[in-house]
C-alpha cells in the first residue's frame, strides 16, 4: 500500500498527546504569586528546619535581582512568576501503607502511564519514588535499599531526617544563585528526591522518579540531590510526562550530582512533558539546571532522551575536578511541531587525565527548532584532558531548523579535543532501499532513526530504553524525511 | 563633530556617514558581553589616545619597503603611507579596468553610479567598528573590474604606518566590484615600521556578479605594536567564485571579520586560513557564511598553531536559509597548542533552517604527533626542523588552494621565519 508523505504528515499533525490527560486529586494549594511570605509558608508547610527556610530566602533575595537568561535560541512569552501557584501537594495523607490504600484515581492514572506500580513491584529491580505533583506520596523497595544503607526517600524528608547530609551537599554544585532558574528553584522547591550510597556500595537496583506535572497553573520546582560515597555506584533513572494543559506550565528544576572519589552515577531521563498542540498552543516550559561534580576516578553519566516540552533548556554538565575523572553526555532531542529545544552539556576539565564524551544526536520534523549548545573548557591545569563530542542532526521537512552551537576553549597544550558535526535528512536512497525489501515508508525512517539514535538509546537502562524507543516512535510517526 | 571637516561634507556619502556616526554612538565599541566579542576584548587598545587623522604627510623611498611587497610579480599597486595614499608608490590603472582610490571614487561623476549602487550595500550597518569607519574613513582602494575583463596580474594594496604619531588609527574603506565574467586577484597587507601603536579598523566590501572570480590573500604579518579589525563583506552572485585565505603571523590583536552572502545559485565560497602565533599575540577569526540560495556550497578550513601565550579564536558560523536546498556547507578547524600559557577558543556554528543540505563541521585540539616526530628524527632531521616540517604539513592544505606561486613561495618563507627554521618548503 503506498503511504504517502501527505498521508504521513497528516497522521502525525492530528495524533493527540497520548498522555494528556488529568487527575483529579484534591490538592493542598497556596495562593499565586511569589514573595517572601510565600517561600515561609512553603519552608513551614514542609516543616522545615530554620536553616533550610533562611537558605531558601537567600535563594529568593539573590533571585529578585536577577535576569531572566535570553541568550538561549529559543523564543517563548515570558511566564509570568507572580501567577504561578509555588507549592500544591496531594492532600490525602498521611502516607499509604499499602497500594490498597492510594487514591484508585492516581493509581489509574500510572496505568494509563503504563507504568503501574505493581508492574513496576514485580520488574525486579526498580524501587519507584513516585512523586505525584510535588509530594512523594509511595515509596518502595525502601526495606531492601536500607539494608545497604542506602538512603533514597523525598527531599523534604531527608531534610528532616538528615540534615546534616543535605547541609553538607545542597548548593555545593549548583549554588543557589547559580542562575536565575536556578535561583527560583532553590527558593521555592517543593519537592524532589534524595539519594546517598554509602562508601563501596553498589546499588543494587535501579532507582526510578517519575514526576507529573498535575495540578493546573502549577509549577513544578524539583530538586534531586544524589550523593554517591568513595567507591559507590548507583544509577538513577528519571521519567516525566505530563497531562495535556493549555496555558504554558513552567518546570524549573536542579538536579546536583556528587560522585567522590572512585564513584559512579549513571543518570538516565526520559523527558516526555507536553509538547503543546499541533498549532504551537500549551506545552511545558522546561528550565532545569543539571551538575554533577566527580572526583578523583569519578564517573557521571548522563543520558538523555528529550522528545516532549514546547521549550526546553537544559544543559547537564559536569565538572571534572578530581584527576582521571569521566564525563559524559549522551542525548537525544527530538522537537516537532512547533516544540524548541535548546539543550546539551557543558564539560568543565579541571583536573589531569580527565576524560569527557559527547554524544548529541537531535532530530527536528514539524516547524520546530532544535539546537545543541555545548561548551568543553579544559583549564590550565587539567592536564592530558581528552575530549570527543559529535553532534548530528537530522531534519524532516524544510520547516524546521537544525543549530550546533559548541564552544571549545582551551587553555593547556596538552589537550586532545574534537568536534565534528553533521546535519543531514533521510535520504531519499535510505527509504527507497527499506521500500523494495518490503518495508512500507513509516516503517523505513522508524528503522532509519532509530539506527540514528542507537548509539545513544544503547546507553539507557533495559527498562528505559523500551520505553524511549516508544517514545521516539510517538514523537516522529510520520515526519516524512 | 570635529572630523567633518575633514570628510567631504558636500556628497551624498555624508547622509551615510551621519547616520553610521549615529549607529557607533549607540553602540561604542564592543566589548566582552557581546556574543561576537566573547573571546576577544579591546580594552587594551583603546587605552591609547590615537589620532585619526595624522598631521603630517610622509614620504617612503620604496627601496625600503620593497621586501614587503611581492615585488617578484609585475603587480598593480595601491600604496597607503599613514592612511594617506601615496602616488609615486603606487602603480595604478584606468585603462580597461579601474584601479585607484576611494577618494576619487568618492568625488568624480564616473564614478557616482558606481557608488550608490555598492558603497556601504553590504557591509553591515549595525555593526558598531563597520560603521564607525563608515563614518570617518577617507582612503582605500577602489577596484572595478569591468564585464568579461581577466585582470593581467594581480592587484597589491599595500598599508603601512611611519610612526609619525604617537599612536595611529587607521581606517581604510576599499570597495571591489567584479564584472561578470571577470577575474580579479588581489594581495592586501597591513605594516607599521615603527614601535609605535597602530591600530587598523579596515571595511572591504566586494561584489562579484554572475561567473565572477575573486581571490584575495589577505598578508597578516605586522610587528608587535599593531593591531588590526578586517572587517571583509562579500556579496555574490549567481555562479561565482569567491576565495579568501587569510594568513595570519603577525601583529598583537588580530580579529578577522569575514562575511560572505549569497545571492544567487551555484555560488561558490572558501574561506581559508592559517594562524601561527607567538608571545602574546591575540588572532581572532570571525566567519559567516549566509547561505539564502540553492545549489551553493561554501568551504571554510582554518589552522593553528599557537605557542607562548598567544591566545587563537575562532567563530565561524554557517547559515542556511530554508530556500537554500542541496546547500553544502564545511568547516574545518584544526589548532595545535604548542605551550602550556596558549589558549584556543572555537566556536564553530551551524544554523541550518533547510532539509536537503549537506553541512558538516570539525574543530579539533590537539599536539604534534610524537612518533611522527620520533620517525622523523630517526631519519636524521633535528627535532626543530621535523616540528617545523610537521607543523607545515599541518597547514599546508590550505595553501594548496593559492592560485599565485610567488605568493605561495612567500607565505612558505614567513611560515620557515615564524618556526625559526631555515628549510625551504618547496618539497
Amino acid at each position: 500500500m503506498a503511504y504517502t508523505e501527505e498521508e504521513l504528515k497528516k497522521e502525525l499533525e492530528t495524533k493527540e498527546y497520548e498522555y494528556g490527560f488529568y487527575t483529579d486529586i484534591e490538592s493542598d494549594t497556596l495562593p499565586v504569586g511569589l514573595n517572601e511570605e510565600i517561600v515561609r509558608a512553603i519552608s513551614k508547610k514542609k516543616n522545615e528546619p530554620e536553616w533550610m527556610t533562611d537558605w531558601r530566602l537567600e535563594a529568593y533575595r539573590a533571585w529578585t535581582e536577577m535576569q531572566e537568561p535570553e541568550w538561549a535560541n529559543v523564543k517563548y512569552k515570558k511566564p509570568d512568576f507572580q501567577s504561578i501557584s509555588y507549592y500544591s501537594a496531594p492532600k490525602k495523607k498521611p502516607k499509604y501503607e499499602s497500594l490498597d490504600d492510594v487514591d484508585p484515581e492516581l493509581l489509574d492514572t500510572f496505568k494509563k502511564l503504563g507504568i503501574s506500580i505493581d508492574e513496576q513491584k514485580k520488574l525486579a529491580g526498580v524501587a519507584v519514588d513516585v512523586v505525584m505533583d510535588s509530594v512523594s506520596v509511595a515509596t518502595t523497595f525502601k526495606k531492601t535499599l536500607a539494608e545497604k544503607g542506602i538512603i533514597f526517600c523525598s527531599i523534604s524528608e531527608a531534610i528532616k531526617e538528615y540534615p546534616e547530609l543535605v547541609k553538607k551537599y545542597i548548593g555545593t554544585v549548583v549554588p543557589k544563585k547559580d542562575n536565575f532558574y536556578a535561583a527560583l528553584n532553590s527558593a521555592v522547591f517543593s519537592d524532589g528526591s534524595f539519594c546517598y550510597i554509602p562508601k563501596g556500595v553498589r546499588c543494587p537496583m535501579e532507582l526510578s522518579t517519575y514526576f507529573r506535572i498535575n495540578q493546573a497553573g502549577t509549577g513544578q520546582f524539583e530538586r534531586t540531590l544524589v550523593v554517591a560515597e568513595e567507591g559507590s555506584y548507583v544509577s538513577y533513572l528519571e521519567g516525566c510526562t505530563a497531562p495535556m494543559r493549555d496555558e504554558n506550565q513552567l518546570h524549573a528544576a536542579v538536579v546536583e550530582l556528587i560522585a567522590l572519589d572512585n564513584a559512579e552515577i549513571k543518570y538516565s531521563t526520559v523527558q516526555n512533558w507536553f509538547p503543546g498542540d499541533k498549532n504551537g498552543k500549551g506545552g511545558v516550559f522546561n528550565f532545569v539546571t543539571k551538575r554533577g561534580l566527580c572526583e578523583k576516578n569519578a564517573k557521571i553519566s548522563w543520558t538523555q532522551v528529550e522528545t516532549g516540552s514546547a521549550v526546553t533548556w537544559k544543559y547537564p554538565s559536569c565538572v571534572l575536578k578530581g584527576d582521571n575523572s569521566v564525563g559524559e553526555f549522551y542525548s537525544i532531542a527530538v522537537t516537532n511541531n512547533f516544540q524548541q529545544a535548546d539543550t546539551g552539556t557543558k564539560m568543565i576539565h579541571l583536573g589531569k587525565n580527565t576524560k569527557s564524551t559527547i554524544i548529541s544526536k537531535g532530530i527536528s520534523a514539524g516547524k520546530s527548532q532544535n539546537s545543541y549548545r555545548g561548551l568543553v573548557q579544559v583549564q590550565g591545569r587539567a592536564e592530558n584532558a581528552r575530549n570527543f563530542s559529535q553532534c548530528d542532526s537530522l531534519l524532516m521537512g524544510n520547516e524546521c531548523g537544525a543549530h550546533t552551537f559548541p564552544y571549545i576553549e582551551t587553555k593547556n597544550k596538552t589537550a586532545q579535543i574534537e568536534h565534528e558535526a553533521t546535519t543531514s535528512k533521510i535520504g531519499e536512497d535510505q527509504i527507497f532501499y527499506c521500500n523494495q525489501r518490503g518495508i512500507d515508508t513509516e516503517k523505513a525512517i522508524a528503522l532509519i532513526v532509530n539506527g540514528f539514535s542507537k548509539e545513544v538509546l544503547n546507553k539507557l537502562p533495559m527498562e528505559f530504553a523500551v520505553e524511549a524507543q516508544k517514545l521516539l516512535e510517538i514523537s516522529l510517526e510520520g515526519s516524512v524525511g | 563633530m570635529a572630523f567633518e571637516n575633514r570628510v567631504d561634507i558636500d556628497h551624498s556619502v555624508h547622509d551615510i556617514r551621519m547616520e553610521a556616526i549615529k549607529i557607533f554612538e549607540e553602540k561604542g565599541f564592543p566589548t566582552k558581553k557581546d556574543e561576537a566579542w566573547k573571546y576577544t576584548s579591546l580594552n587594551a587598545l583603546l587605552k591609547n589616545d590615537y589620532s585619526v587623522f595624522p598631521k603630517e604627510e610622509s614620504a617612503l623611498e620604496f627601496k625600503d619597503i620593497k621586501k614587503y611587497f611581492v615585488h617578484d610579480i609585475d603587480s598593480y599597486r595601491i600604496v597607503f603611507i599613514d592612511g594617506v595614499y601615496s602616488s609615486h608608490l603606487s602603480q595604478t590603472s584606468h585603462e580597461g579596468l579601474d584601479v585607484c582610490i576611494m577618494s576619487s571614487a568618492l568625488t568624480k561623476p564616473k564614478y557616482q553610479l558606481v557608488i550608490e549602487n555598492y558603497f556601504n550595500k553590504i557591509a553591515k550597518k549595525d555593526d558598531s567598528l563597520t560603521s564607525l569607519n563608515t563614518a570617518f574613513s577617507r582612503e582605500g582602494a577602489f577596484i572595478n573590474i569591468p564585464k568579461g575583463k581577466v585582470v593581467d596580474k594581480p592587484i597589491q594594496i599595500l598599508h603601512f604606518a611611519t610612526g609619525k604619531e604617537s599612536s595611529l588609527m587607521l581606517q581604510p574603506r576599499n570597495l571591489v566590484v567584479v564584472g561578470e565574467n571577470a577575474h580579479v586577484q588581489i594581495i592586501e597587507r597591513h605594516q607599521s615600521l615603527t614601535d609605535n601603536p597602530v591600530l587598523t579598523n579596515a571595511v572591504t566590501e566586494i561584489y562579484t556578479h554572475k561567473r565572477g572570480i575573486v581571490d584575495y590573500y589577505k598578508i597578516q604579518n605586522d610587528n608587535q605594536d599593531a593591531s588590526l579589525i578586517d572587517n571583509t563583506y562579500i556579496s555574490q552572485q549567481q555562479s561565482s567564485h569567491a576565495s579568501v585565505h587569510t594568513f595570519s603571523f603577525g601583529g598583537k590583536l588580530t580579529r578577522n571579520n569575514l562575511q560572505f552572502f549569497h545571492k544567487g545559485e551555484y555560488i561558490n565560497s572558501t574561506l581559508k586560513g592559517i594562524t601561527i602565533t607567538e608571545d602574546k599575540q591575540h588572532v581572532d577569526h570571525s566567519t559567516l557564511v549566509h547561505h539564502a540560495t540553492p545549489n551553493c556550497e561554501s568551504h571554510q578550513d582554518y589552522k593553528g598553531i599557537y605557542a607562548d601565550r598567544s591566545t587563537g579564536v575562532f567563530n565561524g558560523r554557517i547559515i542556511v536559509e530554508k530556500e537554500a536546498q542541496k546547500t553544502n556547507g564545511f568547516q574545518q578547524n584544526n589548532n595545535i597548542l604548542i605551550d602550556d600559557k596558549a589558549t584556543v577558543n572555537a566556536k564553530p556554528q551551524l544554523e541550518i533552517f533547510a532539509d536537503d543540505v549537506k553541512c558538516s563541521h570539525g574543530c579539533t585540539i590537539g599536539q604534534l604527533d610524537d612518533e611522527a616526530l620520533f620517525y622523523l628524527q630517526t631519519r636524521g632531521i633535528p627535532k626543530k626542523e621535523a616540528r617545523a616540517l610537521l607543523m607545515y604539513a599541518f597547514a599546508n592544505n590550505v595553501l594548496e588552494s593559492v592560485k599565485i606561486p610567488e605568493v605561495k613561495i612567500r607565505i612558505n618563507k614567513l611560515i620557515a621565519m615564524k618556526l625559526g627554521v631555515n628549510i625551504g618548503f618547496d618539497l
